[in-house]
């Protein structure tokens, strides 16, 4: 059975001030098996945010339902931990009381809780930052205290907006071998969004591509790369025949979404 | 010259040596304009003159007393004030049904002028304590609780998210994610409606009052005593300085993941 299934998930926008209503999702399908990494891939606008904030809870569809473990979603929760673009540590905590957050909430007993926060933050390169303010911190370690936060929570499905947008490639870079490296242990089922082609291959067992906007899938695309995926690999002609590919997909789509925002002004 | 830079920020001494030297150079402009004799010292004490009124009012006048009654009404009345609008504001803030219910008639009567209230406090309340912190009361609570609202209802919705999908809820949401994250703005809304709660103790003492600082004024007004009424005026100064340099201490204490 699959992990997550999206059964005909579409979103519109209702018209401001008497405008048409926008469209931003298409009825979407895609079953995300347990274990799976996948990576959904579109230009900008192509509501896969909008997909992504319909499964955390945190928008509605006006279309169709989403289910986890085949219970229907209604609302946000912690069994799919999210990781935001936008810095959203909380600042009057310290990162281990941040990581702590959710653990709180379910009432997990103090010793346990240092336990599960030792365990990430060494996990996520934190040791020694313990006891910093998020304000302290670099947007990397901000972020890799946001995804030690939502594994500590131990959800069914993590969920990635975009979450190294913000970061330099270098740093970028680092924090997708530290995601990929904590996947190939934990085996965690994730769904990751991204505009980066590079970043959908090398992180994905399978990449989505969307279409623009109103988005809806174009293709799955499998991504035989071998594990562990090292660095390296961004250089191989393997990954350089699915990043052409995926880069004419991509391209197709970001000229059609120019020309009809050219259109519609 | 590089001191003149845009935004440019100047070192801790420079900044302590450069607000001294303006109360230096507003002193010195006075003591030119007064023992000059540009102004007539029934209009303008000089600074000798000011310091001697205190120095007697102190020590013959029991102006400590005063002094005390004042800084007293001040707190009372602000923390009155505090007491029902910061949790009436967190409400608003909040919950947009409370914000709805209340929101109008606050932002009506946050523009009645809290002096004209006095005549009718007066007439309510008699002339005792109850009426001077009535008049701080009105002053401040309307102003406060609309500040606490906005600052509440403008926490980050994507903190709010974020806490969503760590599994808090409802008033969880309230406790552990919008109230921190308020909380400093709040205090220094705090802080700045307790600069104008002094503003409305004197005009309070002002009409209908036996002690306090502005008490002390009408009286020295109807001996025209002008050094006793500015030493009085620059107590109040003085006063509200040390609390808001103490109130500033206490916040980035208190916050310092905010202020520092």
């Amino acid at each position: 059975m699959s992990k997550l299934l999206i059964e005909g998930v579409a979103r519109t926008f209702p018209g401001l001030r008497g405008r048409p209503p926008t469209r931003a999702l298409e009825p979407t399908h895609l079953a995300v098996a347990d274990n799976d990494f996948i990576t959904i891939l579109g230009p900008s606008g192509c509501g896969k945010s909008t997909l992504l904030r319909i499964v955390a809870g945190l928008d509605t569809p006006t279309e169709g339902r989403v289910l986890l473990d085949g219970e229907p979603v209604t609302g946000p929760g912690p069994d799919r931990g999210m990781v935001f673009q936008s810095y959203t540590l909380f600042p009057w905590l310290t990162v281990r009381r941040n990581i702590c957050f959710g653990l709180v909430e379910k009432g997990v007993p103090a010793q346990r809780q240092r336990e599960i926060a030792d365990y990430f933050i060494a996990k996520t390169g934190l040791k020694g930052f313990e006891d910093h303010y998020p304000k302290m911190l670099s947007g990397g370690m901000q972020q890799r205290t946001a995804l030690a936060r939502a594994l500590a929570n131990d959800p069914k499905i993590l969920l990635l907006d975009e979450p190294f947008g913000a970061l330099d490639n270098q740093t970028r870079a680092l924090m997708q071998e530290l995601l990929l490296g904590i996947w190939e242990g934990d085996r965690k089922t994730v769904l990751f969004v991204t505009h980066d082609i590079e970043e959908a291959i090398f992180l994905a067992s399978r990449v989505v591509v969307m279409t623009a906007r109103p988005g809806r899938i174009k293709s799955v695309i499998t991504v035989d790369l071998p594990y562990p995926r090292v660095y390296t690999m961004k250089t191989s002609p393997e990954f350089a025949a699915l990043k052409a590919r995926l880069t004419e997909e991509i391209r197709a789509e970001s000229i059609r979404a120019d020309e009809e925002l050219a259109a519609r002004s | 010259m590089n001191l003149l830079t845009p935004l440019k920020p100047v070192s801790p001494t420079l900044r302590l040596a450069l607000g001294i030297a303006f109360f230096v150079l507003f002193v010195a402009a006075w003591a030119a304009a007064t023992f000059g004799g540009l102004i007539r010292p029934l209009f303008l004490a000089d600074p000798l003159k000011t310091l001697e009124s205190g120095w007697t009012l102190f020590t013959e006048f029991g102006f400590a007393f005063d002094v005390a009654v004042t800084i007293w009404r001040v707190v009372g009345g602000f923390i009155l004030a505090a007491a029902i609008a910061v949790p009436l504001g967190i409400a608003m803030g909040a919950f947009k049904a409370v914000e709805a219910f209340f929101e109008p008639f606050v932002s009506f009567s946050r523009y009645l002028p809290a002096s004209a209230f006095i005549p009718l406090l007066i007439l309510w309340a008699g002339v005792g304590e109850a009426q001077k912190l009535l008049v701080i009361f009105i002053g401040s609570v309307f102003q406060l609780i609309l500040m606490v609202a906005v600052i509440v209802g403008g926490t980050r919705t994507d903190l709010v998210e974020a806490a969503y999908t760590l599994g808090a809820k409802g008033r969880r949401i309230i406790s552990r994610v919008m109230l921190p994250a308020a909380a400093p703005q709040i205090a220094e809304a705090l802080r700045l409606v307790l600069g104008w709660a002094w503003t409305y103790v004197i005009v309070a003492e002002l009409i209908g009052a036996s002690s306090g600082i502005g008490h002390m004024i009408m009286d020295s007004q109807r001996l025209l005593d002008t050094g006793q009424m500015i030493f009085g005026i620059v107590v109040i100064g003085i006063i509200g300085l040390i609390s808001d340099v103490l109130f500033k201490a206490a916040n980035e204490r208190l916050f310092p993941w905010y202020f520092r």
